[in-house]
């Protein structure tokens, strides 16, 4: 059997299904003697994986093993364990393996611990009561064990700030470790436990990011391991890279960072090509935080360019692309063009990637239209049918928009765009890839009449030739079709027109017939062809409104009010879930609907649609503002100071021999070596060099900005994609977000929302928001207060359970929390709310934040004070709100989360033109979404068994005066807003709801001398997640 | 972590293969085909690092390979691991089955990477034990060969002893197991099978 069941294993390596046989590994491990339960077990890890059904048959045989007296048997069960066993049973297993932490051996601890590092990745919440041991493990004889329990932390320590105590320990095993105290076995090529050295680095680089007073502790013990290091094996360069890479990631320290530039330096010089290929990895990370040390290796990535090895060069052109800058674009363009001329034969990933950051590259920093224009024509006559879509489509979009806001600017780039492409039609065209093919018809057929003295028959007589050649596929014909109809006005143009159709009006395929057949009568008919292309230019009406008495007329004979797709399927869904539970809320929707419904008023019903045209007209704003955004990041400075450089190197080149075109050399001079006898070919480096690293020394704050500045706006421009596609929830979310820079918009919303006061129940039911949701919008003094123009207001996108407000309190200098509180909006201070804590602030601003319960939602209230006593213009609160969407939704239907985390930021003006932005975040925990369900003990009961998901798990009880059941409960009570249904001798039973309505029932019974907990629900992971709560709150007491 | 680990020849055989994340049976062969293809058209004086591949994780994901005479030991991991570090460590893993598989053929007259390829089919559960000491879900064990090594023998010796005793009697000894099934049922408690349910009975 055994032997049978390795060549089953050898089988299915070799990719052959013998799924008949996984049953027989099963039986294996179970019934045979511990050789052939070693086979079993591996034929088991190796077939099988954590969702497979038959991994449950194995839970027993597991279980019996783990409590085996052979410590063989024991190791096989740990590591089956720590390789996959299944979420729902880890409950069954935890004491026993718990247990084994305090095993003699030190390979059963050790494997204990590894087993407890897998229930950790797979369901972190079943482990948190044993913390304690983990820390226990750390501290452990052995140094296996103490190794092992690293994984976890590394692990826990993503999340930094309960751990900073550690670092102390951290360091200390580092340092007796880096000191050779470790036994003579864990050596390797003479270094001690190279990799638990690495993963102490790893784990010290992960405490001290960004926190100074952490980051002490640790300089001493880096400094050490750096100069214990400096060895010759490979090993010690791991060591060293780690080292380096910590000392960047933690905050900064001269001496340390100094000698740790000198260590990439030593990475990058390195004959060996793995050592180089991690230098230049490390210069990736290191130039995003300083710049200059690229300076110093100018030379060595300029030979890295010419290597032969295409992952190092790779690697090189991401070091420069992390570099460029306004100056140095033109010669980095260059090279990556050539890098791609050469890998153009491997279709793979990497070069997509490249192709991928053109744009970005040439749109952020191009010099001048011209150049950005041949360059984007290069790049798709090399990318070709590689090229990912976007590509093409974002390049369309620039030219139609521009990226200035100058019109005259804009002009000029699409002349220039049609100028090169009736060159290059003019020319050859075979060799041209389709979707540039179709790029250039449609600018041809968009913007061609723009330049002047340029007939259309010409262009017309152009794109016929093309849609004669034979490789043009139909979809690029069609395209060709279509930029003809936009040229076939013109007197010549009609009689070509008139050829083509009738060539292609008996064609095979329908798309391109059709096509020729407008294209037919468009040219005949001049005034069909001035009105057809006018019409794009129409309002449309996207409200509907002249629908409204329609609706209306409707509704009073009884109709039913319209709904969304998606918010009716939820109202089915909820709607099932009544069926079950009879006491269920009444939710809000139905209640609004039902207030339409009575009222049948139709201007309440045109003042929604105002309310959807309103953010119609946001998101036309959002679009100039992303504009702006553009201009912002290539705009004015930018190009003049191209224009200052570029006269410069034309002064050079007055006195020098002209070598390279390119090579405006203020920058890269003051960095440029003396070399007195240079060969041309050095000579030549050497100006290619100071090239790409112009700008580097001085300039590198300010195109660090620019590079992020690049990507938010690449975020900004697929968040605008998604718009046009996604649902009206989405659509709001970024045109909040977008809206909330400008002055302009702002009053206009102000006015929106006064109208919009009224109305907002009328938004939800007509809205496209699913569940519940409610818009508030409060204006406080418009013209009143000094230092605000006017008040502050945002649409933030509600989720169903959270209603995010801001307010805007007129403070004064100097608020202390009682002055806050005496500021809480009336409304809200008769809620219960938490404290309100303070979340960031500076000199001018000082932001505060409190969270409110509401019986249907949470609010959350951000009060915004000033204390300075000047004023302050345009405030603007972003939320981060894509992310807690995405959360919140996952929150109520998918899966709970103990906590999330909102971000956002608020932006203003303390000083005319100059803006400054104030970050914060807080965390909303499940505790603040959680609320008592009332209901009777029959409910309870008929609930109970209508609930698939269940935990169970043992607590502690509260031994007090009195009933430990009673007191424990209404603990419980107090801190997570639970509603005690009923309590009978040694049993209780308790339920709560997740808001909207998800319940979540608890059923306790005293156990021993302790609480047995039973928790239902519905959602999958609400009653861990609540399980939780239960235990902290009870460790608490 | 570690998420595959995957040795195959210069023909792109897979020899042993074994993933600490889950993909179904066509993907892994896909995934073998895929790295078999961008590692096998590197030359031997190019670097140990890749990047790239489509199919495992995208652009966090790397191969780390070495190549020893017909065979290539791929380990595919993620930004975490420390890229020299699981270089070294193939090339302690590899001297490690080297020797473990030469002291168990005993065969040292044939040619050194032949042992390897060949010991790799017909030893590859031993192989996988090794493996399993040194790489335990996904992360790096224990680096301290030694005690690998005194563990794998450790097992390997109570094999043998087993394997004496029940060279033949271990026959004998399952066929009396066999012979006493039907005392196996009488053994299960039918009461035990009762699945308690919470009284809910007082509502």
């Amino acid at each position: 059997m055994k032997e049978i069941m390795v060549r089953a294993i050898y089988c299915e390596m070799l990719g052959y299904e013998a799924s008949f046989s996984y049953i027989h590994a099963i039986k294996l491990a179970q019934q045979g003697s511990a050789i052939e339960k070693r086979v079993g077990y591996l034929a088991v890890s190796l077939f099988l994986n954590e969702s497979h059904d038959l991994l449950l048959l194995l839970v027993n045989t597991v279980l019996k093993d783990l409590q085996s007296t052979n410590l063989i048997e024991v190791c096989m069960a740990l590591t089956v364990v720590s390789q996959l066993f299944p979420k729902d049973m880890i409950p069954a297993i935890l004491p026993l393996v718990e247990e084994k932490l305090t095993n003699p051996k030190e390979i059963i601890r050790r494997k204990a611990v590894l087993a407890l590092h897998k229930f950790y990745l797979i369901a972190p919440n079943q482990v948190q009561h044993i913390h304690s041991k983990f820390r226990k493990a750390l501290c452990d004889k052995d140094p296996g064990v103490m190794t092992a329990s690293l994984h976890i932390y590394l692990q826990l320590i993503k999340n930094p700030d309960s751990y900073k105590d550690l670092t102390g320990s951290f360091v200390a095993i580092l340092r007796q470790v880096v000191g050779g105290k470790l036994p003579v076995d864990f050596n390797y090529h003479n270094v001690p436990a190279p990799w638990l050295q690495i993963q102490l680095l790893r784990i010290l680089s992960l405490l001290g990011k960004d926190d100074q007073s952490t980051s002490e502790l640790m300089y001493e013990v880096l400094d050490e391991s750096l100069r214990r290091a400096e060895m010759n094996h490979n090993i010690t360069y791991a060591i060293l890279y780690e080292c380096v890479k910590a000392i960047y990631t933690i905050y900064p320290k001269s001496e340390l960072l100094e000698k740790a530039a000198k260590c990439i330096g030593n990475f990058v010089v390195s004959p060996k090509i793995n050592l180089k290929y991690l230098g230049l990895k490390a210069l990736t990370y290191v130039v995003q935080q300083d710049a200059s040390l690229a300076l110093q290796h100018q030379m060595t990535i300029i030979e890295c360019l010419d290597h032969s090895d295409s992952i190092i060069k790779r690697e090189t052109l991401e070091v420069l692309f992390r570099i460029t800058n306004v100056k140095n674009v033109a010669v980095i363009v260059e090279k990556m063009l050539d890098f791609l001329k050469n890998v153009f034969m491997e279709p793979d990933i990497l070069f997509l990637l490249y192709v991928g950051c053109f744009p970005l590259l040439s749109d952020t920093y191009s010099p001048n239209n011209e150049w950005f224009i041949q360059t984007m024509n290069v790049v798709f006559s090399l990318g070709g049918e590689l090229m990912h879509p976007d590509i093409p489509n974002n390049f369309l979009r620039l030219l139609a928009q521009g990226f200035g806001s100058e019109e005259e600017e804009q002009q000029q780039l699409r002349v220039f765009a049609v100028d090169s492409y009736l060159t290059l039609l003019e020319s050859d065209t075979a060799h041209l890839p389709q979707r540039f093919l179709q790029v250039i018809s449609w600018a041809l057929g968009e913007f061609s009449y723009l330049k002047d003295g340029l007939e259309p028959c010409k262009v017309t007589k152009l794109l016929a030739k093309l849609l004669d050649e034979r490789n043009v596929t139909s979809e690029s014909r069609s395209w060709i079709l279509s930029a003809m109809a936009k040229l076939s006005a013109g007197p010549g143009a009609a009689a070509l027109a008139l050829q083509v159709s009738e060539r292609y009006s008996s064609s095979l395929d329908t798309v391109l017939r059709q096509q020729a057949l407008e294209l037919l009568h468009l040219s005949q008919d001049p005034e069909l062809h001035a009105r057809f292309f006018h019409l794009w230019h129409v309002q449309v009406d996207s409200s509907l409104s002249f629908l409204d008495s329609f609706v209306s007329e409707a509704l009073s004979q009884g109709a039913a009010p319209y709904k969304a797709p998606h918010q009716r399927q939820e109202e089915l869904r909820q709607e099932k879930a009544l069926s079950l539970e009879p006491y269920s809320i009444s939710l809000p929707v139905s209640l609004s609907s039902c207030s339409i419904t009575d009222r049948q008023s139709p201007t309440l019903l045109s003042m929604s649609s105002s309310l959807s045209g309103n953010s119609n007209e946001l998101k036309a704003g959002s679009s100039t503002l992303k504009l702006e955004g553009v201009k912002r990041v290539w705009g004015k400075e930018g190009y003049l100071h191209q224009q200052d450089a570029v006269e410069e190197a034309a002064q050079v080149e007055e006195a020098a021999t002209p070598a390279l075109p390119l090579s405006p050399q203020q920058g890269g001079a003051e960095s440029q070596q003396t070399h007195g006898d240079l060969t041309v070919v050095e000579q030549e480096k050497q100006k290619l060099a100071s090239s790409l690293f112009v700008g580097l020394g001085s300039q590198n704050s300010t195109f660090l900005m620019g590079k992020s500045d690049s990507t938010s706006q690449q975020f900004r421009r697929k968040t605008r994609a998604a718009d046009s596609t996604s649902s009206g929830v989405s659509e709001r979310s970024s045109s909040s977000s977008h809206s909330s820079c400008s002055d302009f918009l702002h009053n206009n919303l102000l006015e929106d929302s006064q109208n919009s006061l009224n109305t907002q129940k009328i938004g939800v039911s007509n809205g496209t928001h699913e569940g519940p949701v409610t818009q508030s919008f409060q204006t406080t003094s418009k013209e009143t207060s000094p230092f605000l123009d006017a008040g502050m207001v945002l649409v933030q996108p509600c989720s169903p359970q959270t209603e995010l407000r801001d307010f805007v309190q007129p403070g004064s200098s100097g608020i202390t929390q009682t002055s806050l509180r005496s500021q809480f909006p009336p409304e809200l201070s008769q809620l219960p709310h938490s404290d309100i804590s303070l979340l960031s602030s500076d000199h001018s601003l000082s932001l505060s934040a409190c969270r409110a319960y509401r019986d249907d939602a949470l609010l959350f209230v951000i009060i915004l004070s000033n204390c300075s006593q000047s004023s302050t213009n345009g405030l603007s609160v972003q939320l981060d709100c894509k992310h807690i969407f995405e959360t919140f939704s996952t929150l109520i239907q998918v899966e709970p989360h103990t906590q999330v985390t909102v971000a956002g930021s608020v932006s203003y003006r303390a000083v005319p033109g100059h803006t400054q932005t104030l970050q914060f975040t807080d965390k909303l925990f499940l505790t603040d979404f959680i609320r008592p369900l009332t209901l009777s003990t029959e409910e309870y009961g008929k609930l109970w068994l209508s609930f698939s998901q269940d935990v169970r798990q043992n607590l502690k009880l509260i031994q007090g005066e009195g009933d430990p059941l009673r007191a424990t409960l209404s603990a419980l009570k107090e801190q997570l807003q639970l509603h005690i249904v009923d309590i009978i001798g040694s049993e209780g039973i308790v339920a709560c709801r997740l808001l909207p309505d998800s319940p979540c029932l608890l059923h306790c019974r005293i156990h021993g001398g302790s609480l047995a907990v039973w928790l239902r629900s519905p959602l999958l992971s609400l009653p861990d997640c609540l399980l939780y709560y239960c235990q902290k709150t009870l460790e608490e007491c | 972590m570690i998420k595959a680990i995957l040795i195959f020849n210069n023909h792109g055989k897979p020899r042993l293969i074994r993933f600490y994340q889950y993909f179904a049976e066509d993907m892994q062969q896909q995934i073998i085909r895929e790295t078999f293809h961008l590692v096998s058209k590197r030359d031997d004086n190019v670097c140990n690092f890749l990047e790239g591949g489509s199919l495992i994780g995208g652009s966090d994901y790397k191969l780390i390979y070495r190549h020893y005479a017909t065979l290539y030991f791929v380990f595919c991991v993620d930004s975490s691991e420390s890229e020299l570090g699981i270089l070294d460590l193939i090339q302690k893993m590899y001297e490690k089955v080297c020797l473990s598989l030469q002291v168990f053929v005993e065969t040292l007259d044939k040619c050194f990477e032949n042992v390897c390829e060949l010991d790799l089919i017909f030893h590859m559960d031993k192989v996988h034990y090794i493996l399993q000491e040194v790489v335990m879900g996904g992360m790096v064990l224990e680096t301290n060969m030694n005690e690998i090594v005194a563990q794998v023998e450790l097992q390997n010796r109570m094999e043998k002893s087993e394997g004496g005793l029940s060279a033949a009697p271990a026959r004998a000894v399952s066929a009396v197991k066999n012979m006493n099934l039907p005392e196996i049922p009488r053994n299960i408690n039918i009461g035990d099978i009762n699945i308690k349910v919470p009284s809910l009975s007082p509502f």
